[in-house]
């Protein structure tokens, strides 16, 4: 949907609307089913977000209601994301338009996937969460600004303290969570761990 | 030894020894590395095979599936071009990715690994740090050969005695998990020791350390020892010669000492354990074979939702005995228990014994050697003779990202890891998770049944 305006730089404020998911231990299966792996680029997977979810609800899921259509800011529940360590479910939930995420907490591989995709995972009490979604779910088009070094989540009535580890806050904050030319950065340091490191040299090293 | 920068934050540059890729989450990765106008920095550190799509039946190319054709032809290409050495169909050392790297002897204590697959933790029996990574850490470690990650706590679970006859590594991590729930493990390695984990063989100890993740730990490990240099000995990217002698030295001198410190400690008894099976939709809802399936009212109040999620759609009713459960397909393989002791203790159970009467029931070995070994041994015989199908190597119905999946609401006794809804190919089939040598005894009786009945015989 929003195929051109992925994450860039600095992610310090989201602004928009909500959509909640709800239920603890919500897996990457559910989040893209297997069979849409098979495929050698992540252009299609907006589409295949909670397929079999989607399928089985008939029309009346989240992602499939009007009122949620270009919402970019998910609220789930529990340990989201947990198992497979595929960066399908991040992608598919980022090109459906997904730029935000409000949990109670995350798994720690989707975790990093969302980082480095520039998607914030941030976390919030059980009660919280409860709160926020019931308000979603009231009002699916009240706008929520996130606001990253507030570390607040807010509209003009309401506001919710939320927590960011605070490397991934720095990552976010700097525009650096694209890591790779950062870890390029350290070549020669490589190089060196490479000459070092006793299995790379064979035994001959001592550490 | 693998750091290579402190970054902002608390997060640590590491160095990965070892990258392990296949043909799901590699191919982007290699785009994005296009894209950036960058290389692969150390080619000869990256080693390449195909399992998740690869069809169990016949494996002909081109595979009659033209995406999967698609995903193992790009993989072979990105190999190539970029000089990495591939594991391929036909090469005699293809198979999963987490059976083949300990086999081959790649796999050694005291290295960093990673694979763009969450199941990375099994090389953590070897005494190595390994880890499950996404796309975009796959492009990094093939730009940089290090990537960004969090420093772990870790958690000591101690199991003391030794398991009882019957029980096996897949019923102990069933059971562990099943203690420290699904997200007992975020943020913390797991070391797995004891008296009953040093019993283990290193099949075994890899069952254990590959289903860390379905306890939230991305990364689970046990210190080496004389189990583990007997396995890495002979094998053909082990070190030989005076470089082995050098090598025992350096990795006996990597194990936790007895001082070492942990961030949380737990401790239980190996031998109290019996048969476990998961009766829900994550790994964490296990029981024993001789408990019922709880009543969602009676658990912890954070359990009593996703209990009852379970109980419907798995079809199943509380306080009913697990024992029994009818099933419809059993499945024996993946990269937990699809290892030459996995195959041979559920053979066992079914030497001279029938598959049920409308059981559809299949082994696939976890690797091309696997399945020579077992052949070479008759295992393949006594399945076939029992009414086993016997496939070829790969992840087959692990996650069904190939031809191998359940249908319809169809009920399966599964040695894989993971029972989420609709894991195994029908959005609405279910998985009971157990040892393989449990599905042997489902796939007899055409139900959940206690491999110990068969052992008494």
């Amino acid at each position: 949907m929003k195929q051109d305006d992925f994450p860039q730089g600095s992610i310090t404020v989201i602004k928009g609307r909500s959509i909640v998911i709800k239920g603890d231990d919500i897996d990457t299966d559910r989040i893209i089913p297997a069979r849409f792996l098979k495929c050698v680029s992540f252009s299609a997977l907006g589409e295949q977000v909670f397929a079999d979810d989607r399928k089985e609800l008939k029309g009346s899921h989240p992602f499939d209601l009007d009122q949620n259509k270009g919402a970019n800011i998910l609220v789930v529940n529990d340990n989201f994301g947990c198992g497979s360590s595929r960066e399908h479910a991040p992608q598919a939930l980022m090109r459906w338009g997904i730029r935000l995420i409000v949990g109670e907490s995350f798994a720690e591989i989707f975790f990093g996937n969302c980082l480095s995709l520039g998607i914030p995972c941030i976390t919030t009490s059980k009660q919280e969460i409860t709160k926020f979604q019931n308000l979603v779910n009231k009002n699916p088009n009240q706008i929520w600004d996130f606001n990253l070094k507030e570390l607040s989540i807010s509209n003009q009535k309401e506001s919710f303290i939320v927590k960011l580890d605070e490397g991934a806050y720095k990552m976010l904050y700097s525009g650096k969570w694209d890591a790779t030319s950062q870890l390029l950065d350290e070549e020669e340091t490589i190089k060196n761990t490479v000459n070092k490191l006793p299995y790379l040299n064979h035994f001959n090293k001592q550490i | 030894m693998h750091q290579v920068k402190e970054l902002p934050g608390g997060s640590t540059q590491l160095f990965v020894g070892l990258h392990l890729i296949h043909e799901v989450t590699s191919p982007q990765a290699f785009s994005a590395l296009s894209e950036k106008n960058l290389g692969v920095k150390f080619p000869n550190l990256t080693v390449a095979t195909v399992d998740h799509i690869v069809p169990t039946s016949n494996q002909q190319r081109p595979f009659s599936d033209p995406l999967a054709e698609e995903m193992l032809t790009t993989l072979e290409k990105n190999c190539q071009s970029h000089g990495i050495k591939f594991h391929g169909i036909g090469s005699n050392s293809q198979g999963i990715v987490h059976v083949i790297a300990p086999e081959l002897g790649l796999t050694q204590p005291g290295m960093t690994v990673a694979c763009g697959d969450s199941h990375t933790s099994t090389h953590g029996a070897f005494g190595a740090i390994a880890f499950g990574i996404g796309t975009s850490q796959v492009r990094d470690v093939l730009a940089s050969q290090s990537l960004a990650m969090k420093k772990l706590k870790v958690r000591r679970i101690w199991v003391d005695g030794s398991l009882s006859k019957g029980v096996y590594a897949k019923d102990l991590i069933l059971h562990i998990i099943r203690l420290l729930g699904v997200k007992g493990g975020v943020g913390f390695a797991y070391e797995f020791a004891g008296p009953a984990i040093e019993k283990l063989s290193m099949e075994g100890r890899m069952t254990i350390c590959n289903m860390a993740i379905e306890g939230g730990a991305r990364c689970g490990y046990i210190n080496p020892d004389k189990t583990t240099f007997e396995y890495l000995k002979g094998r053909e990217y082990s070190p030989k010669g005076q470089e082995w002698d050098n090598a025992i030295n350096w990795w006996k001198s990597l194990v936790s000492d007895s001082e070492a410190k942990y961030d949380d400690e737990i401790q239980l008894d190996g031998s109290s354990i019996e048969p476990t099976v998961t009766w829900g939709i994550t790994p964490g809802q296990g029981i024993s074979i001789k408990e019922k399936i709880p009543n969602p009212e009676m658990l912890p109040e954070n359990e009593q939702q996703i209990a009852k999620d379970a109980c419907k759609y798995m079809n199943l009713e509380p306080d009913q005995p697990i024992e029994g459960t009818l099933i419809d397909v059993c499945f024996i393989g993946s990269c937990t228990n699809g290892r030459l002791s996995d195959l041979q203790e559920a053979s066992d159970i079914v030497k001279g014994h029938r598959v049920a009467t409308g059981i559809r029931a299949f082994v696939v070995p976890g690797s091309q050697k696997v399945a020579k070994e077992a052949k070479n041994k008759g295992i393949d015989k006594i399945f076939l003779k029992a009414g086993f199908e016997w496939r070829e190597p790969g992840c087959s119905m692990c996650l069904a990202m190939n031809p191998d999946k359940l249908e319809g609401r169809q009920i399966s006794a599964s040695s894989s890891n993971r029972n989420f809804k609709g894991r195994q190919g029908s959005a609405n089939g279910r998985t009971l998770l157990m040892s393989p040598a449990m599905v042997a005894a489902a796939a007899i009786n055409g139900k959940v049944t206690d491999v110990r009945k068969f052992l008494k015989e």
